[in-house]
């Protein structure tokens, strides 16, 4: 516990940089961890174990933690499975589902925006012989419901739209795509990472089937996260891991005690403070972007800035590469492209799907705002991003020719 | 990944940024890359009569490595012949600033823009 | 709160891992962010794999995080590439159920998989095929002779994997010696957090089929971001029982322990049986039997006391019926009427004792004879 007792300032030790990167992960809430303690030490007990307190007192733990989760995104305790986070989830979601009615229907529709963990279990079952719809996205991120509706057939086993995208924040109508796939029989299947604990959330409202959760992305711990399994009508799924027979059967393994009381307190935070965090974050964002634009040209913001969750801007700076100014900006931890791809020096397939070209996908940051965040942090992110940018413009010949006004796509660069 | 001590010196304290007049006669300008691919170099030398390079200056559109490759092969042309400047490895580059095998394409282009520029002034005065 | 005897089941998490975790889960950080968060977190967890490595002597680069035990044994199973999976009769769960393929080794009256039976069946089939012996049981604590399984798995070209869950950090786990393809680590069997285990490879570029897809993580072997909190915590149980395992310490007082507990309880009740007493077997762990008593029926019984044991493992104590691996082994009726008792390296003698003697107390109220405790010299 010292070691949370002598953070003063969450997420930033002494001499750390100013986390900007909320859409990576989020630090642990120290009400979480508080919580979590006990259950490392103590009560240590298997929740599985059924014929001793030490078990039954692991096993009410699990069950409150699954009663918190549920509760964030309307759905009975029952509908709600542990795994080991957003990634598993979105995997045993869509392979889960395909899998079990395979013989009935092979296909699935899905966005070329969404995480790369759903987009990698798509094309796996491709090559399994499922076929799959990648729709495109409009040039704000946000998918087209005529679209879609187009997409879905009878012969569509599942349809997974992310709620909310990673590297731009935008959010897809679910409520619409809950109200269009369901006359096809399809199950509608929601990567709802980003969402929780940022935007209300309701399965039923939105006719959702299947929604993933992650513990990290909501101030909770990591290694943990949920899967929203629809009862009635009942949705059925091929586990992953099997064995005993744990979480209706859907995923076996032990569970494990202070991660799953983790990440339900991490939902009943997130559930309280919901309103009153988005509010602040949206008027830190627009403070800062409003103080970049007042500072620099040429910014572009990346995505929808409307149907977006408050926490976040990913803005391109023309004439800077991303990489480049990600090391000006050392004061800030932030992010160009997502965390997953980024050491991969590849441009971001998101803003490319909106249409940006790779010159300009290659300038953008992403700046990832969230609980612990100050109007200091983001007044002083202002001036040093202005600063590095401003830096790097000085010594880009790119820069250079477009105040020469000169055309950068009239010339023909070789490629290498 | 981390960064050498050496990139990050010659990226927080660039060695010889600007740019000089292409159209003059003693200067041999090197641009290469391409900004879909991330990185753009321009090179410039700037040829005594003699034949040595008596000033170089470069701006680049890339990640620190890049800026830190092209920062240095600034520092070392200056004082060579175009035969000694045009000789110069990628790989002494990449040593020198210890590069990550990630980053090597860097040292490349660092090398492609001496190689380019050379070849400018050269084909400016009909020496080549 | 009372005695804990059901470390098989899990224990406490040992506090030099507690407080590592909890410094851990403070940190934060995505090891896959390329900022100095990123990569501290990135350091924290390849210190850590280094450590799980060490514990069982192998490369770091051969040791595949994932969320547990089972994840780990349906990685080796699913992502191997072979058709026949032959898994000994006394697996846990997440092997035997491990899809349509499996096929059952048996065992013998020990609990001892039967190699002249392995022979029979890789022999009998020419299509590739896994072997998947574990190396301690968790009922029972029986050691499987897993270097011979996997010497005569190779001379029919199968792959092995052995689930060493329950016996690393209670016995030597060397990689090399066990000659297998595939090991199964779990860490809150080790004094480290649930929510955590390890699939160790042989060869560290075996081109295994990943089940979770997305991010390269793990080199392309496991997607998703690290439990990092969780891996931290492992690489110090590793090494702490790592070290408990070379010195001896703590494994020989449990070994007195466990083998001062049995004789004293069949000596107090002479209907009782231990299971396997002749085998070679893990130094914590004893299953008694008593005949025509249901395992359920002792174990609540003995929570009543207060003394927390089991009957089966944790994972499967919730079902009615009898334990597969007693089932297994030949006990027939005497399956459904055994208990395990499991030591910790915090277990006590008078702990022990206790147990002892409010066993006696329920053997005594169901009938059976029962003698007084020996006086204490």
């Amino acid at each position: 516990m010292t070691a949370v007792a002598n953070n003063t300032k969450i997420g930033r030790g002494p001499g750390q940089p100013i986390y900007l990167d909320y859409q990576a992960t989020t630090p642990c809430d120290p009400r979480v961890v508080e919580k979590m303690i006990p259950y490392f030490t103590e009560k240590f007990g298997n929740p599985h174990s059924r014929n001793h307190r030490y078990g039954w007192e692991a096993e009410e733990a699990v069950e409150v933690g699954r009663e918190q989760v549920a509760a964030i995104i309307g759905a009975d305790p029952k509908e709600v499975i542990f795994t080991s986070g957003a990634t598993e989830s979105n995997n045993l979601a869509i392979k889960g589902v395909a899998h079990f009615y395979k013989d009935k229907r092979d296909h699935i529709v899905t966005v070329v925006t969404e995480h790369k963990c759903v987009l990698d279990t798509c094309r796996h079952l491709e090559q399994e012989g499922f076929r799959v719809t990648y729709l495109p996205v409009g040039t704000n991120g946000l998918v087209d419901l005529a679209q879609l509706d187009e997409a879905i057939t009878d012969k569509t086993a599942v349809v997974s739209v992310m709620a909310v995208n990673n590297e731009i924040g935008v959010i897809q109508p679910l409520a619409a795509i809950g109200a269009l796939y369901r006359k096809k029989g399809a199950f509608f299947h929601t990567d709802c990472a980003q969402a929780v604990g940022k935007i209300p959330l309701d399965v039923n409202a939105m006719n959702i089937d299947l929604m993933s959760i992650s513990g990290h992305k909501i101030y909770g711990p990591k290694g943990i996260g949920a899967l929203y399994v629809r009862r009635r009508p009942r949705v059925r799924l091929v586990p992953m891991i099997n064995g005993g027979g744990q979480e209706r059967g859907m995923r076996s393994g032990t569970l494990a005690t202070p991660l799953c009381v983790g990440l339900g307190e991490a939902c009943r935070i997130a559930t309280l403070e919901m309103g009153a965090e988005a509010e602040r974050l949206r008027s830190l964002r627009d403070r800062m972007l409003n103080g970049i634009r007042a500072r620099l040209p040429e910014i572009y913001v990346n995505g929808d800035l409307d149907h977006r969750i408050p926490g976040n801007l990913n803005i391109s700076f023309a004439f800077v590469e991303g990489e480049g100014l990600m090391m000006g900006v050392k004061d800030l931890a932030v992010s160009s492209g997502s965390a997953c791809t980024s050491a991969s020096l590849e441009p971001s397939y998101v803003l490319r799907a909106l249409g940006l070209d790779a010159e300009m996908a290659h300038t953008s940051l992403r700046f990832g705002l969230g609980r612990f965040t100050t109007e200091d942090d983001i007044d002083y992110a202002i001036n040093h991003v202005a600063e590095a940018v401003e830096h790097l413009r000085s010594m880009s010949p790119l820069w250079e020719m477009h105040q020469d006004g000169i055309d950068i796509k009239s010339i023909q660069w070789a490629a290498h | 990944m981390a960064y050498s001590d050496k990139v990050i010196d010659h990226y927080e304290n660039p060695r010889n940024v600007g740019s000089m007049n292409k159209d003059d006669a003693h200067v041999g300008t090197g641009l290469v890359g391409a900004p879909a691919c991330g990185d753009v170099m321009k090179l410039q030398i700037k040829v005594s009569p003699e034949g040595i390079i008596e000033d170089a200056k470069f701006k680049t559109f890339g990640c620190g490595s890049a800026i830190a490759s092209s920062s240095l092969v600034t520092e070392w042309v200056k004082g060579k012949t175009l035969d000694e400047a045009a000789a110069i490895k990628n790989t002494e580059i990449a040593e020198e600033l210890a590069l990550p095998p990630v980053k090597i394409h860097c040292s490349v282009l660092a090398e492609d823009a001496i190689k380019a520029a050379v070849a400018d002034y050269k084909k400016k005065t009909g020496a080549g | 709160m009372g005695i804990y005897l059901d470390h098989n089941a899990g224990g406490p998490v040992r506090p030099e891992v507690a407080s590592a975790m909890a410094e851990a889960l403070a940190e934060g950080g995505n090891p896959s962010s390329v900022h100095a968060g990123g990569r501290r977190a990135r350091r924290r967890i390849e210190d850590a794999r280094a450590q799980v490595a060490a514990l069982i002597g192998i490369a770091p680069s051969a040791i595949v995080f994932t969320s547990g035990g089972s994840e780990a044994n349906a990685l080796a199973l699913r992502g191997c590439g072979r058709e026949r999976l032959l898994v000994s009769a006394v697996e846990h769960a997440s092997v035997l159920e491990c899809g349509a393929a499996v096929e059952r080794i048996p065992v013998d009256g020990a609990g001892i998989v039967d190699l002249v039976a392995l022979e029979h069946l890789l022999a009998g089939d020419a299509r590739p095929a896994l072997v998947s012996v574990m190396l301690a049981n968790n009922e029972t604590g029986v050691v499987q002779p897993v270097a011979a399984v996997a010497a005569m798995a190779r001379r029919f070209g199968a792959l092995v994997h052995c689930d060493a869950v329950q016996a690393a950090g209670r016995m030597a786990v060397a990689m090399s010696d066990l000659a297998v393809d595939f090991l199964t680590l779990s860490a809150h069997k080790m004094g480290g957090p649930s929510g955590i285990g390890a699939l160790a490879l042989r060869d560290a570029d075996f081109p295994l089929a990943p089940i979770l897809l997305g991010g390269g993580q793990e080199r392309r072997r496991r997607a998703g971001t690290e439990n990092l909190s969780g891996i931290v915590g492992f690489g110090v149980a590793a090494t702490l029982a790592g070290d408990d395992v070379s010195t001896g310490n703590t494994i020989l007082e449990m070994y007195h322990l466990r083998d001062a507990l049995e004789p004293v309880a069949t000596a107090r009740v002479p209907g009782a049986v231990v299971v396997a007493a002749g085998a070679v077997r893990l130094p914590n762990t004893t299953c008694l039997v008593l005949p025509e008593v249901a395992g359920q029926t002792q174990v609540m019984a003995l929570d009543l006391a207060g003394i927390a044991v089991s009957a089966g493992s944790a994972c499967s104590s919730g079902k009615v019926g009898a334990s597969h691996v007693l089932a297994a082994m030949g006990l027939g009726g005497m399956a459904g009427c055994a208990i395990r008792i499991s030591l910790g390296r915090s277990s006590r003698a008078e702990e022990v004792t206790a147990f002892v003697d409010a066993w006696a107390e329920l053997a005594a109220r169901k009938g059976f004879e029962v003698r007084q405790a020996a006086k204490a010299a």
